[in-house]
C-alpha cells in the first residue's frame, strides 16, 4: 500500500493499464510532455513514447471520434475531456456513436475498448464552465456504463475497471478532490467492480446516497445526524449506468427512508430516476417521502457557489426532515 | 512552436485563395478512349471486368430495390446511381484488407468485395440473417469479414473515426490504410474539420474520398459553401489533395492507387474530391423535380460512368453485347429470385430486442425485457413478429 492522492492513483492505473497491453493509449488536449492541465497523464509520455501518450488538437468531437475509431480497430483507447464542461462538442459522438457502436452493427463491430476520462463538478471556484455534472445526460443513453469514483483507492480499481471493460464508459473524475482526497492505495494492479454500488456504514432510520464527491459531504453530514442519534445507512453508487438498483432497494426496504444528493440541478437529475425506481420497488415500506438535495435550477455559479452547493448542512437537514417525516 | 513560416509584407495584403485553383484529373473520355496524353492504369482484363461486373450488380440492385419500395415491399432506399465509378474504382485500388467507413451510398464498394445478393438483401428486409439483426433501416450495411464497417445515419461522424481506425493501422504496422467516403455537404460537419486536422496533424494511413454529387438532398453545391469544391480544404491541414473526374472510372482508380500508396508507405493521409453527380434521388422518400431540371439530369445521364467504362471494355474487346446482355439478365433474375426468399424469411428473435446494447444483458434491461414478454404473451395476436418468441421466458 501506498498513500496518494486522486490524481496520483489515477496516473497510476494509467501506467498500469500501458504496461499491461501495448494497446492502451492516452491522449486529449495538453496530455503529452505536460501530462494534462491537473497531470494526470504525468510521464506517461516519457515512459510510453508520443505514439502511447500525446496531444490532440483542440477539438472534443475529434477526440472521441478518434477514439471510437481506434477502439473499433481494437485498440484501447483512454481520451481525456480536459473538463466535463466541454465534453458536449463530443455528444454526438458519444451518444450516437460510442453507444450504439454495438448495437446497430448487430456485434460485428463494438467500441468496447473505449473509456473517456473527464474531471467534473464544482468548488474549485470554476463557475459556469469548470464545474458542471453532466452524468444524466449520459445515463439516458443506453449503451454506455459511466463510473465515478469517491477517493484514490476507488479511483485506480474503478478505472482500471474500465479500461478493460468490453463496453465504452464514461469515468467522471471528481476534480475537487483530486490533490484533497489522500489514502492507501494498493500497489500493482486490481479491479473493483462496475454496476455494483458499494454500502460504506450500515445503518437502520435512513439511506443516504450519492457518488462521487458528494460523498464526503455525506460523511459530515451522516456525522451531524449522528450525533442526533438518526442511524444513517451510507452507499457510493460509483456506477451511475447501469446503477445497482438491488442494493438501494435492499436498504431502502430496510431503512424506510431515502436521501439521494447530486450537485448537478435538480430538475432531470439522476436522482430522481433512482428515486421513481426505488418508489415502485418499495413504496409499502416507504417512511417518508424520497428527498432530493441537489444544485439548484441554475447554472453554475461562481461567487454564490457555497450557496448553490448542495453541502453537508443541507445534506443533513434533509435526512433530519426524512427521519422525523 | 508554429508550424507558420511566412514572409513579412508591409501593406495589408489579403488573400482568398483565388491561385490555388485545382485541376481535375480525367483519363477516360465518354466514348472509351483515353485523353491525350493520358495513360490507362495497370488493370488487367480479370480486374476490370470484377470492377464492371460490379458496377453492374450496383445499377440493377439499385433499380430492383427502389422499384420493390414503390411496390411497398422495402420501407426505404437508396440509389447510388450515377457515382458508382467514384465508389468502385477507389475501392478497386485498395487491398481488400484495407478498412472502408462509408456513409450510406456506397454499396458499390460491398458489391466489389464480394458482398452477395443474399446479403444486401437480408439487410435490406432486416429478416433473422441480417448481420444487423434488423435493428437499421435499409442500406445500412456492414461486414465484418470484408472489412466494411457498418453504416451510421449521422453523417460525418465516420470521418473522424477513419482517423482513429487508421491510427491503429499505423501502431500495429499491418501495411493497411482507412478510405472513407462522404458527401459534399456533409463536408460541412465539424466532424470533417475534426477528422481531417487530426489525420494530418498524427499523419494516419487514411484516404478521405468526397463524392461531390452536387446535391445533398436539395441543397445544391453552390449553397454549401462558397470555394471552389471541397479540395482547397485540403490545403489548410497541409494535406496532399487531388481533385478526380468521379464518372471515370480510371482516373478515379490511379488517383487511389496513387494516394494508397502515400497513406501505407509515408503515412500521409490523402484527400480526393470525386466530382460526380447524384442521378437519382437523395432517397425513395425524395422527388428531385422539386429543385432541379430534367434539363440537368440529361446533360449529367451522357456522362454515365457504368456506360463510359463499358465504352472502354469494348474498345479493349473485353467486353460483348453479348456479354452485356447476358450479365444484366442474370442479375436481374438473381435480384429478384433472392428478394423473394429474403421476404419470405422471419424477423429476428425477439430476444434482439436487448442483445448488444451491452455485452451482457444488465438486470434492468433484463427486467423490462421479462415485464415485456409477459404482456406479449397476454397479447399475442397484437405481436404476430414476436408472440412465438415470448413464449417459455419469465
Amino acid at each position: 500500500m501506498a498513500k496518494m492522492n486522486m490524481l496520483q492513483a489515477i496516473n497510476d492505473a494509467l501506467d498500469i493499464a500501458m504496461a499491461a497491453n501495448d494497446r492502451v493509449l492516452c491522449f486529449g488536449e495538453d496530455v503529452g510532455i505536460f501530462g494534462g492541465v491537473f497531470r494526470a497523464t504525468s510521464n506517461l509520455q516519457q515512459k510510453y513514447g508520443k505514439d502511447r501518450c500525446f496531444n490532440t488538437p483542440l477539438v472534443e468531437q475529434g477526440i472521441i471520434g478518434f477514439a471510437n475509431g481506434l477502439a473499433s480497430q481494437g485498440s484501447f483507447p483512454v481520451a481525456e475531456i480536459q473538463f466535463a464542461d466541454y465534453i458536449f462538442p463530443a455528444f454526438d459522438q458519444i451518444v450516437n456513436e460510442s453507444a450504439k457502436f454495438r448495437y446497430r452493427s448487430g456485434n460485428l463491430f463494438n467500441v468496447g475498448g473505449l473509456t473517456i476520462r473527464a474531471p467534473y463538478g464544482g468548488g474549485i471556484a470554476g463557475g459556469l464552465y469548470h464545474s458542471q455534472s453532466p452524468e444524466a445526460y449520459f445515463a439516458h443513453t443506453p449503451g454506455l456504463k459511466i463510473v465515478v469514483p469517491r477517493n484514490p483507492h476507488q479511483a485506480k480499481g474503478l478505472l482500471l475497471a474500465s479500461i478493460n471493460d468490453p463496453n465504452p464508459t464514461l469515468f467522471f473524475e471528481p476534480k475537487r478532490l483530486y490533490r484533497a482526497s489522500t489514502g492507501e492505495v494498493p500497489e500493482g494492479e486490481y479491479q473493483l467492480p462496475i454496476g455494483e454500488a458499494e454500502v460504506l456504514k450500515e445503518g437502520s432510520d435512513v439511506t443516504v446516497l450519492g457518488w462521487g464527491a458528494q460523498m464526503e459531504v455525506i460523511d459530515k453530514a451522516v456525522e451531524m445526524a449522528e450525533k442526533e442519534g438518526i442511524s444513517c445507512e451510507v452507499i457510493d453508487l460509483r456506477t451511475i449506468l447501469p446503477w445497482d438498483v438491488e442494493t438501494v432497494a435492499e436498504s431502502v426496504l430496510k431503512t424506510g427512508r431515502l436521501v439521494i444528493t447530486h450537485e448537478a440541478p435538480l430538475t432531470g437529475g439522476f436522482a430522481g430516476e433512482i428515486a421513481a425506481t426505488i418508489q415502485e420497488r418499495c413504496f409499502l415500506y416507504l417512511e417518508s417521502p424520497i428527498a432530493r438535495v441537489t444544485g439548484m435550477d441554475t447554472p453554475f455559479p461562481l461567487v454564490l457557489e457555497k450557496e448553490h452547493f448542495p453541502n453537508h448542512l443541507k445534506v443533513y437537514e434533509a435526512i433530519r426532515e426524512s427521519a422525523e417525516f | 512552436m508554429t508550424t507558420t513560416k511566412s514572409k513579412t509584407v508591409c501593406t495589408p495584403v489579403f488573400t482568398d485563395g483565388a491561385e490555388f485553383r485545382i485541376p481535375t484529373f480525367k483519363l477516360l473520355k465518354q466514348d472509351g478512349s483515353l485523353y491525350k496524353g493520358g495513360k490507362a492504369p495497370d488493370i488487367d482484363k480479370e480486374k476490370a471486368l470484377r470492377i464492371y461486373n460490379a458496377m453492374v450488380t450496383t445499377r440493377v440492385l439499385d433499380e430492383r430495390m427502389l422499384g420493390a419500395q414503390r411496390q411497398g415491399r422495402l420501407s426505404f432506399y437508396m440509389q447510388c446511381t450515377g457515382e458508382e465509378a467514384s465508389i468502385i474504382g477507389s475501392t478497386a485500388a485498395l487491398d481488400d484488407a484495407d478498412m472502408i467507413m462509408a456513409q450510406y451510398r456506397e454499396q458499390g464498394a460491398l458489391a466489389y468485395r464480394g458482398f452477395t445478393i443474399d446479403e444486401f438483401m437480408n439487410q435490406l428486409f432486416g429478416n433473422e440473417k441480417d448481420y444487423g439483426k434488423g435493428r437499421q433501416m435499409p442500406v445500412h450495411y456492414g461486414s465484418k469479414k470484408l472489412n466494411y464497417m457498418t453504416i451510421s445515419s449521422p453523417l460525418a461522424t465516420q470521418i473522424p473515426q477513419a482517423t482513429g481506425y487508421a491510427y491503429g493501422q499505423k501502431m500495429a504496422g499491418d501495411g493497411h490504410c482507412t478510405v472513407v467516403y462522404f458527401g459534399e455537404g456533409a463536408a460541412s460537419e465539424g466532424d470533417f474539420h475534426a477528422g481531417l486536422n487530426m489525420a494530418a496533424v498524427h499523419r494516419v494511413p487514411a484516404i478521405f474520398i468526397c463524392r461531390n454529387n452536387g446535391y445533398a438532398i436539395s441543397t445544391p453545391a453552390v449553397e454549401q459553401f462558397a470555394a471552389d469544391g471541397i479540395a482547397p480544404r485540403g490545403f489548410g491541414y497541409k494535406m496532399d489533395t487531388i481533385r478526380v473526374d468521379g464518372n471515370d472510372i480510371l482516373a478515379v482508380y490511379q488517383a487511389t492507387e496513387a494516394a494508397r500508396k502515400l497513406a501505407v508507405e509515408e503515412n500521409r493521409p490523402v484527400l480526393i474530391e470525386a466530382m460526380t453527380y447524384r442521378l437519382a434521388a437523395h432517397s425513395s422518400s425524395d422527388d428531385p423535380s422539386g429543385y432541379r431540371s430534367k434539363d440537368e439530369e440529361a446533360v449529367w445521364r451522357e456522362k454515365d460512368p457504368i456506360l463510359r467504362m463499358q465504352n472502354w471494355l469494348t474498345r479493349k474487346k473485353w467486353w460483348s453485347e453479348a456479354e452485356e446482355k447476358e450479365l444484366q439478365e442474370r442479375l436481374r433474375r438473381e435480384v429478384l429470385e433472392t428478394m423473394k426468399q429474403a421476404q419470405k424469411l422471419p424477423p429476428p428473435a425477439l430476444e434482439t430486442l436487448v442483445t448488444d446494447v451491452y455485452d451482457e444483458v444488465p438486470p434492468l434491461l433484463n427486467a423490462q425485457f421479462e415485464k415485456l414478454k409477459a404482456h406479449i404473451r397476454k397479447y399475442p395476436d397484437e405481436y404476430p413478429k414476436s408472440a412465438a418468441h415470448a413464449e417459455g421466458g419469465a
